[in-house]
């Protein structure tokens, strides 16, 4: 029967918690970037780049916390380069192996993105051929090719879980699709924060609070398909102390949602609204990392 | 290419000895067992790092009040699994498999990311803080190198832990279980011919796998699985992501303003602009 599990834990902790949650605003940064530069006009200008300002450092988070987990850390590289039979390790039916490319590879777009975004804003005038080189249209393929690899960094932490023979993890297929859209969703948020003192930024604020209302209630809907998904084990994500978590994560989806539906972007509003995703953001991964787990 | 190898381990054969445990330990070196108290005769308590065999014990009621409490004692260890979860999912390629067609993890390679530990459904493997790698039965992969049994099938006094080729433990299970069901055992039974593509260590049991937690036929699945529909959800919500964002960042673009513009990020619009928050145009 499904839902019958013999096994133990792997004890994925806080590193992993700290890393699915920064691999989730670093892609959902980079994807929003991307949105902003290729869909929107010049007002955006300023939440792109300061989406791509995001995107770089907190990536860079992400493989140190990842390291730091390892039973081995200094064998690190084994999960690039097979240190048995030589040549790569790439596993494309291996989540945790196509991730740790993934992450490489999207790290080389968001450190130039990064670059372009200090170059735009004139705070290193000595990067103005990253600036120009993203001006093109050379450059709306890369930041789109870089989008696609955001898009994966973010949805693929919630199939690794999938992949695996834990209770909850494996009962659902709804991972990927949630963290995904928590991750866009906790992005705008972060962006909203960074610019929300920038009244240039004032109208891609408000397209900013637009789209993360679509963000959330994809959340909501993917969270009702992880909960249904579950079957069984559903009373194990839904008891005890995670209950508490689960408020964390509802607070920081519905009240946001709330807020967001009166529109407008309100001083008050625009602080406290994204804190609250960012703590929901946080509190779901914890939930489904901790509660599998315990 | 040696032949396949294989275990046989026969639960109406054990006696609770544990001398396979002993062996099992000695011949790999593996550390002690910290010492507490259980309240069972199974001391050892589940297989992990230190621990490739472990002598579970079970005890059921029965409907005979003559012997109200029935005992049943099953060696267990790594199932070598045709397809192996474990080996599917390291991402290091430190899970191989053997010439002897059985599963190994290599020490040296192994970078202890815990994937085989999620994946497996057996809760065979164990990390080891020492080492700071996963570790399982090796299959005493040094003994078969050398034509040596494997250390816990010597040690059994009872011959309930049997090794051979594959194919022969095959035909030795399926008569066993012939005689235990003639002698009258109707629920005899061998666990291991068809989970996860056959397993190279097979059991005789005498109740229900799920007794002796092991997953049962229809449970015994592969992580891989969820690979296809997790990374469908997510390409699904992708692509609502994308409409979102096409939706409210386009909703009100300004075609007339549709400008790079300068670095100092000026943009001007038609927005009226909130009276608080002085912004600079450089830097965040």
């Amino acid at each position: 029967m499904p839902g019958e599990h013999f096994v133990v834990p792997p004890h994925w902790e806080w590193y992993i918690l700290g890393y699915f949650f920064l691999a989730g605003i670093s892609g959902g940064s980079f994807v929003l970037g991307t949105m902003l530069r290729l869909w929107g006009d010049a007002r955006d200008a300023i939440a792109a780049r300061v989406a791509f300002l995001i995107s770089f450092p907190t990536l860079l988070i992400c493989p140190i916390l990842l390291t730091l987990d390892l039973g081995q850390p200094l064998r690190f590289w084994h999960f690039l380069i097979d240190d048995s039979a030589g040549g790569l390790a790439f596993k494309v039916w291996s989540p945790m192996s196509l991730g740790a490319w993934a992450l490489l590879i999207f790290g080389i777009f968001s450190f130039v993105m990064f670059l372009a975004a200090l170059a735009e804003g004139g705070t290193v005038r000595a990067l103005e051929t990253a600036a120009s080189f993203i001006a093109g249209a050379v450059g709306r393929v890369f930041v789109a090719v870089g989008a696609v690899l955001g898009l994966f960094v973010a949805a693929y932490t919630g199939v690794l879980l999938a992949v695996s023979n834990q209770p909850i993890w494996s009962d659902t297929w709804a991972l990927g699709g949630l963290f995904l859209a928590s991750g866009l969703s906790g992005a705008a948020a972060c962006v909203l924060l960074a610019t929300r003192s920038r009244r240039e930024a004032q109208a891609t604020d408000r397209k900013l609070i637009e789209a993360d209302r679509y963000f959330i209630l994809l959340e909501l809907a993917l969270i009702i398909l992880f909960l249904a998904t579950l079957g069984g084990v559903v009373s194990k994500v839904l008891s005890g102390g995670w209950i508490i978590l689960w408020v964390i994560v509802l607070a920081g989806t519905l009240v946001p949602l709330a807020l967001h539906w009166r529109g407008g972007v309100m001083r008050q509003a625009t602080l406290f609204a994204p804190v609250l995703v960012l703590l929901g953001v946080l509190a779901l991964r914890a939930v489904v990392i901790f509660s599998a787990q315990a | 290419m040696a032949k396949p190898v294989g275990f046989l381990t026969d639960t109406t054969l054990c006696i609770g000895c544990k001398a396979c445990e002993v062996a099992c330990k000695e011949w790999n070196g593996l550390p002690n067992n910290p010492i507490e108290f259980r309240d069972s005769y199974d001391n050892t308590g589940q297989l992990d790092h230190a621990n490739w065999r472990h002598v579970r014990f079970l005890e059921t009621t029965t409907s005979n009040p003559d012997k109200p409490i029935a005992w049943s004692m099953m060696s267990d260890v790594c199932k070598h699994c045709a397809n192996a979860s474990c080996l599917e999912v390291c991402p290091t390629n430190a899970i191989i498999r053997t010439e002897f067609d059985t599963v190994f993890i290599q020490q040296d390679v192994c970078n202890g990311c815990r994937d085989c530990i999620a994946a497996c459904p057996y809760a065979v493997i164990g990390f080891n803080q020492a080492t700071g790698t996963a570790q399982k039965c090796t299959f005493c992969y040094d003994r078969l190198q050398n034509n040596l049994m494997p250390a816990c099938a010597t040690a059994c006094p009872t011959q309930s832990i049997k090794f051979g080729d594959l194919d022969t433990m095959r035909q030795t299970a399926a008569q066993r279980v012939q005689t235990l069901q003639g002698q009258g055992v109707s629920n005899a039974r061998v666990y291991g011919d068809t989970e996860y593509g056959g397993l190279h260590a097979l059991f005789i049991l005498t109740e229900k796998p799920e007794a002796y937690a092991l997953p049962s036929a229809e449970s015994a699945v592969l992580p891989g699985r969820n690979d296809a529909p997790g990374y469908l959800t997510a390409a699904i919500t992708a692509v609502l992501a994308g409409l979102a964002g096409l939706i409210a960042f386009r909703r009100r673009g300004d075609t007339a303003s549709r400008t790079i513009p300068s670095p100092s990020g000026g943009g001007s619009g038609p927005s009226s602009p909130s009276p608080s928050g002085g912004a600079s145009g450089r830097g965040l």
